[in-house]
């Protein structure tokens, strides 16, 4: 078997996550592809771990993820999002109706 | 030279060649990520073998590169089995495999070296070896009930005893040659007093 045909045999994806420093959260890396869960864990320390880069991994097969995209924001409700409204870009037309400057930094 | 310099003589050429010869499937291995990780374990070789050229370069009134390169093929100490051109993935593995077991038994060995740097190379060797020894049992454990694998563990086994016993280490192969005139072709053409 020579470059032109590699093997494909039924192997998987496997997504690998990394944890730069102990506490640290968990996120994702890159992929591997593996015959299975003991070649995944080999190439995955091989490829994300063993020169001290990482100090955990999660290795999941991809199957696994259950992936959601369908987002839309039809109405504008961004001000329910956890990091806040953001105020920067109203305050600056609201000034400009009114016709005043922005206070200067103090 | 006495009996501590060539046993590291001998790791160390076991070392170059094979990680040469690993390095050989970087780019064609059945699997990308067996490009990756044959590479490393390449790299990881040639490395050892370097550190191993230091220590011995030292003791012999030399360097490393001079030990690694200027010698001619029948002066390296290294086992016949790390010299063959394997360009099948069984016998690659069988190889692997059987170099693993073998470079594990001799890296005890060293560890337990009355000479403080010896052993702490050995020791720091060893860290990197654990991966290719887990790297080499993958495959095995895979490959352990087909035929073409059986066979190329059972052909190759005999040639692995040279890797553990200097006595067996008696001649080489033809491929070595092909082998040193590749990896010293920019060594050699180098004019005389050329300084890297």
């Amino acid at each position: 078997m020579g470059a032109a045909g590699r093997a494909t045999p039924s192997s998987l994806i496997y997504e690998v996550f990394r944890q730069e420093r102990k506490g640290q959260p968990f996120q994702h890396a890159g992929s591997v592809e593996a015959a299975d869960d003991h070649f995944a864990d080999v190439y995955a320390r091989e490829q994300y771990g063993r020169r001290g880069e990482s100090s955990g991994l999660w290795i999941v097969p991809r199957s696994a993820v259950t992936e959601i995209h369908d987002f839309v924001d039809e109405l504008n409700r961004n001000y329910h999002r956890v990091d806040g409204y953001p105020l920067k870009e109203k305050l600056k037309e609201a000034r400009e109706r009114a016709g005043t400057a922005a206070p200067r930094d103090r | 030279m006495n009996e501590q310099v060539r046993q590291l003589l001998e790791i160390a050429d076991d070392e170059l060649i094979l990680g040469w010869r690993d390095s050989e499937w970087t780019g064609i291995a059945p699997l990308l990520e067996e490009d990756v990780a044959f590479s490393s374990i390449a790299q990881n070789e040639i490395g050892h073998a370097r550190a191993l050229y230091e220590l011995a370069a030292r003791e012999l009134g030399t360097t490393a590169d001079e030990l690694a390169f200027d010698r001619s093929p029948e002066e390296y100490l290294c086992a016949p089995i790390v010299e063959l051109r394997l360009m099948d993935w069984e016998r690659t593995i069988a190889r692997h495999y059987l170099y693993e077991e073998a470079d594990a038994v001799r890296l005890e060995r060293l560890k337990q070296s009355d000479d403080p740097e010896i052993a702490g190379l050995a020791a720091k060797i060893d860290r990197e070896e654990a991966y290719h020894r887990i790297h080499a049992q993958m495959w095995f454990d895979r490959l352990q009930a087909e035929p073409r694998f059986t066979a190329a563990l059972e052909d190759l086994r005999p040639q692995a005893a040279a890797l553990l016993d200097s006595s067996q280490r008696n001649g080489h192969t033809p491929e070595l040659t092909t082998l040193w005139e590749e990896m010293t072709v920019v060594r050699r053409s180098q004019p005389a007093g050329t300084k890297w």
